[in-house]
């Protein structure tokens, strides 16, 4: 967060000085009670890279997420960002976008949105209000921005919550199924403005989705897991040049292998 | 919710009344056909000697003592003194309650040392309290703006300390995520979350208010409302006594309501 001021020249250097991957699992068990949740995961996301995790429901998706933010205190096993262990603060980097809106009811769009300002920027700035305004415009809310979450429709509320997580402008960036509400059109359009933040901030994108044909459009990889407890079937490399067309066939083949890794 | 009684009392209205637009505004009204039915039984009761005028007198009877204390000013006194005693000691009260109810719930071993104490002391009844208070603080206006504050408190104490350590452990994660600080989690997502149990807490401290300067006005006063309801007692007087609680039922619902207004345009979300 300290340095936060100049956000688009990242050198990823801000922590702890480390070439290795952008996060790093390795071993990682989280039980909640008698619930293994994951089971022994390993995962490296390098630097800039995008993952798509896919898996079913209750695999656990969002406890990786959660693991990754330093929002669950105990596991086994090593989960670090930038090479510091995020119970140890490495999570100060990392921004995530719930699979629940989680909106302040009593908020405007506007003010919900300037929650994810970075903690040293001042919300009543203008240059924030015109950031925020821009990304409540960039996720197709302009006109929205006095409306309360209780005028909103859910795919509209997931939408704020994207543009909070999007107004954070982490290192890594964390979207916990951030399209599943939306329609397919505006899904289209959001996936590909997550590209071009994506690829203008470099920042490191790993992604949660049941969306076997996003993940691959979107992903350098897609991390398959599997069962319950969750455990790493298969990570699958999207061979794909970039800028992608939704119909390119190394998509289609990816899709192919996801699909036969989940077992559909 | 709002939103559903208003539409469903449109459907009603607009049924009853041929379609009269604005028929829901008078909606209101009907809340007082039971009460004024009651005020013409009693009527009859009285003129036709089902009760004696000593025991209950006329309504009419009612509101010409009011008229005419009011005429020569001895009533505005005692609804002064009355009013300025609720004020300060809900004030108090609520200040109090704020500050506990913010404290216990936001660190859970204030809580764990105070809530046992404070969740007792709140069953004592309000009657109880006068004579010790009396030995206290004597029987000048501090002993009674300090009762009622003990009233006022502890709906403010309750609400407040439940509705911030019950502040959604999502919405505490969103905090924590965007790093939003102890300070600026606590401004931008706890208190606002707890407005509305602050709310619930006033508009119940005001209740008790009321209850508690009736407690302190009728044992140790020589002004107030309370003071009148007792004198009436004493002077035999069941039109003053009748006077006094409709004086009572007035302001308590008239501080009621304006709490309920508070608490709409507060928590409009
Ligand atoms: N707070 C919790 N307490 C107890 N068990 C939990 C908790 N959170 C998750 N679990 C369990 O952990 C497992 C994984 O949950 P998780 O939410 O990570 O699944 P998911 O892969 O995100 O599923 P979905 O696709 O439905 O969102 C589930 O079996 C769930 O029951
Ligand atoms: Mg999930």
């Amino acid at each position: 967060m300290d340095e936060a001021d100049d956000p688009p020249e990242r050198t990823g250097d801000s922590t702890a000085p480390t070439d290795g991957p952008a996060l790093a699992v390795r071993g990682l068990t989280k039980r909640y009670g008698d619930t293994v949740a994951l089971d022994e995961v390993d995962l490296a996301v390098d630097d800039g890279e995008f993952v798509a995790v896919v898996g079913p429901s209750g695999c656990g998706k969002s406890t990786l997420l959660r693991v990754l933010t330093g929002l669950e205190e105990r596991f086994e096993g090593r989960a670090a960002v930038d090479g510091v262990d995020v119970r140890d603060g490495g999570s100060d980097a990392v921004g995530m976008v719930f699979q629940e809106p989680r909106l302040l009811a009593w908020a405007d769009v506007r003010e919900n949105v300037a929650v994810g300002l970075p903690a040293d920027v001042d919300p009543g700035d203008p240059a924030a209000r015109d950031r925020v305004d821009g990304l409540i415009e960039t996720v197709g809310l302009d006109g929205f921005a006095e409306s309360r979450p209780g005028e909103l429709s859910g795919g509209m509320a997931q939408r704020v919550s994207l543009a909070r997580g999007l107004a954070y402008e982490p290192e890594v960036l964390l979207l916990d199924e951030p399209f599943s509400a939306l329609d397919q059109l505006t899904k289209y359009e959001q996936q590909d403005n997550l590209l071009d933040v994506w690829r203008e901030r470099g920042a490191t994108v790993a992604l949660v989705t049941h969306d076997v044909e996003e993940a691959a459009y979107l992903a350098d990889r897609v991390v398959v897991l599997g069962g319950q407890p969750g455990t790493v079937e298969t990570v699958v490399d999207v061979e794909a040049d970039r800028p992608r067309e939704r119909t390119d066939e190394a998509l289609l083949t990816a899709r192919r292998e996801i699909t036969d890794a989940l077992g559909v | 919710m709002a939103t559903t009684r208003e539409t469903e009392s449109g459907d009603v209205g607009a049924e009853l009344v041929g379609a009269l637009p604005d028929a829901d505004r008078f909606q209101w009204l009907l809340g007082l056909v039971v009460p004024a039915a009651l005020v013409v039984v009693w009527h009859l009761l009285v003129t036709t000697g089902v009760f004696a005028a000593h025991q209950l007198p006329q309504p009419l009877r009612v509101v010409e003592t009011l008229y005419g204390m009011a005429a020569t000013g001895e009533l505005w006194g005692h609804i002064a003194i009355t009013l300025q005693r609720v004020f300060f000691g809900t004030l108090l009260g609520v200040s109090v309650g704020v500050g506990f109810g913010t404290i216990t719930g936001l660190y859970g071993l204030a809580h764990d040392l105070l809530d046992p104490l404070l969740q007792s002391l709140k069953n004592i009844p309000s009657l109880a309290w006068v004579p010790l208070f009396l030995l206290w603080f004597g029987i000048g206006e501090g002993a009674k703006v300090l009762l009622i504050a003990v009233g006022a408190f502890f709906p403010v104490y309750l609400n407040l300390s439940t509705g911030i350590s019950n502040v959604s452990e999502d919405l505490i994660e969103v905090a924590e995520v965007y790093d939003l600080g102890r300070f600026e989690s606590l401004r931008r997502v706890v208190f606002p979350a707890a407005v509305p149990s602050l709310l619930v807490g006033i508009r119940g401290g005001v209740g008790l208010a009321w209850m508690f300067v009736v407690a302190a006005e009728l044992i140790a006063a020589s002004q107030g409302i309370g003071f009148l309801l007792s004198d009436g007692r004493v002077l035999a007087r069941p039109d003053i006594i009748v006077g006094s609680i409709l004086l009572f039922a007035f302001f308590g619902n008239l501080s009621d309501l304006a709490v309920k207004e508070v608490e709409k345009r507060a928590v409009d979300w």
